[in-house]
């Protein structure tokens, strides 16, 4: 189970993650909504997993820990998705290009399982920020 | 509960996204919001969201020992004026989920406090807005699109996602004073590299590859000019790049919808110069125009209102008295990352949730004021919360729809306990801030 794969992240807007801003950022809602990452089905069988693992992904900026889901958006091989929200914001890439605009699509990361991990709401997630 | 207590309000606009939907209507009863007719998944859940009071603050909080504690509006103003005037940089953000009024205040406190100022637009369309001012843009209201656009493309801009009624409203599957037969009539192109709701529904779906919109657009260019392109750019076969352009060629008035895949990306600013500058050559084959898919609702006002105010839409520095601009060393996450910003004022925006985790970490560092409703990821970082009525649902205001059209936000309830319109507390505010001055 500790196979990784790289992927190329971005980060966007889904249906769900927006029925979550409004109101309920401290529900499980929104974790539900956020705090998970669309992978590709081939992505998936390569990483051995079905959709709801824990999964660790890493870049140059930070780590976090969402769930993989099956994306409804595929195919998409080596490229990944993570709805906009905090958790995605753990991993982006925070340069600004003298624009004020971090990257908040296209960043290398690494995925792996970690089935019994567990994902932060995302108030926690800010908590860990304070520290 | 009888029939008679419900009271339906008709022509109710949509305070969630750019799209503005003014033909909503709302059931209320004992000043709660029953039911919502015409809007969307997210505006339904943005009506509902005033009714939840568990999670909604009612009352000025003050952060003592972790915990919030409820203190009166004068104490808290006091309290915040405090906070802004101490700093030696602080930093006004947020602003495009509230009324150009409000807006206007925040203007009038962040010169007063030497602060600086900057909306939602800087991680969204900041780099549009740095693209249109370098080319100009060529525009139409959604109207003038609705009624005669025929080839429709969204590029890296996913509609089912975060603007749920745009292509049924505005766009593809509506009838038009020019389009009777609505879609029959409309070819819809989305560029985008993955499978996207909106991407199944397109005629034409170009799968671009992530992050290559660029080279996308030069050869589209290159390829309208009579210039060879090589048999493969971004993923996409050169057969498939002419035929979309002579699709576009053809078309009797053609529109552009595009959004964070080319403002978010690598390239940014230049990304969107170049399609810009396809669009102008393309007009001279048709007519075309290239719109951005305004997030907030109200993110266009916000650049409008500062603009008429300081001659800028964002990234607004007051630190030397009067407004200096520039993107890049005054965008709210330039000052964040860079450590500069002393203390924050956030209003109708979530920085916590939405800021790159780098920026978070001085955000936490320092004393943050929350205009905010509900509890969010930015309401955790805050010392001090000022409770406000939510504007379009429990208080009237004026929105810039995303292609510039103002709309007046009906009111359909009142606002819970304590809660106050952001007018009026950053009007407050500022005054306070002027007589500690004195």
């Amino acid at each position: 189970m500790s196979s990784s794969i790289q992927v190329n992240l971005i980060t966007g807007r889904t249906v769900q993650q927006g029925r979550a801003l409004e109101g309920s950022k401290h529900s499980d809602e929104y974790t539900r909504a956020a705090g998970i990452i669309e992978l590709d089905p081939e992505d998936m069988r390569k990483l051995k997993i079905y959709t709801g693992t824990v999964v660790k992904v890493t870049t140059a900026h930070g780590s976090v820990n969402v769930r993989a889901i099956l994306s409804p958006n595929a195919p998409h091989p080596g490229l990944a998705f993570i709805p906009m929200g905090p958790w995605g914001n753990a991993v982006i890439d925070t340069d600004i290009y003298s624009v004020g605009m971090p990257s908040f699509k296209g960043v290398e990361a690494t995925v792996e399982p970690i089935p019994e991990g567990k994902v932060l709401s995302a108030l926690e997630l800010m908590h860990e920020l304070q520290k | 509960m009888t029939e008679e207590e419900v009271q339906k309000i008709t022509d109710v606009v949509c305070p969630f996204c750019g799209c503005l939907c003014d033909d909503v209507e709302i059931d209320v009863a004992n000043n709660k919001v029953v039911t919502t007719y015409n809007a969307c998944t997210i505006g339904t859940t943005k009506f509902f969201s005033v009714n939840e009071t568990e999670h909604r603050f009612t009352k000025p909080m003050l952060r003592k020992n972790g915990k919030f504690v409820p203190i009166s509006w004068d104490e808290a103003i006091e309290r915040a004026a405090k906070i802004l005037l101490n700093a030696e940089r602080p930093l006004l953000y947020g602003f495009s989920s509230t009324s150009n009024e409000a807006i206007g205040e925040g203007f009038k406190l962040a010169e007063e406090v030497g602060g600086v100022l900057d909306q939602t637009a800087s991680v969204c369309h900041g780099p549009s807005v740095l693209a249109i001012q370098d080319v100009g843009r060529s525009a139409a209201t959604l109207g003038e699109i609705r009624s005669r656009a025929n080839v429709i493309v969204y590029w890296g801009s996913n509609p089912s996602a975060a603007h749920p009624r745009h292509m049924s409203r505005y766009s593809m599957f509506v009838r038009g004073f020019f389009r009777e037969k609505g879609a029959k009539e409309r070819t819809l192109i989305v560029v985008d590299p993955r499978n996207t709701d909106a991407a199944k529904l397109a005629d034409i779906h170009i799968k671009v590859e992530q992050g290559k919109d660029y080279e996308l657009v030069s050869a589209m260019r290159a390829a309208l000019r009579g210039i060879e392109i090589p048999e493969m750019v971004a993923g996409i076969p050169k057969k498939d790049i002419l035929e979309v352009l002579e699709i576009m060629k053809k078309a009797y008035f053609g529109v552009v919808f595009f959004g964070m895949g080319l403002t978010q990306t690598f390239g940014r600013h230049r990304n969107i110069d170049n399609a810009i500058n396809l669009i102008r050559e393309l007009n001279s084959y048709t007519k075309w125009i290239i719109s951005p898919m305004r997030g907030h609702y109200n993110v266009t006002g916000a650049g409008t209102v500062w603009t008429w105010q300081t001659g800028y839409p964002m990234s607004i520095d007051f630190a030397r008295g009067y407004p200096r601009y520039n993107p890049g060393e005054y965008c709210a996450n330039d000052i964040l990352v860079n450590g500069e910003a002393d203390a924050a004022l956030i209003i109708a925006s979530d920085p916590g949730a939405h800021f790159p985790a780098k920026s978070i970490r001085h955000l936490a560092k320092i004393p943050v004021i929350a205009i905010e409703p509900h509890i969010t990821p930015t309401t955790e970082l805050a010392e001090l919360i000022l409770p406000p009525a939510i504007v379009g649902v429990e208080t009237e205001g004026t929105a810039y729809r995303m292609d510039h059209v103002p709309i007046r936000l009906r009111k359909v309830v009142d606002a819970p306990d304590e809660c106050l319109p952001d007018e009026v507390i950053l009007e407050r505010l500022t005054q306070k801030v002027r007589e500690l001055k004195k």
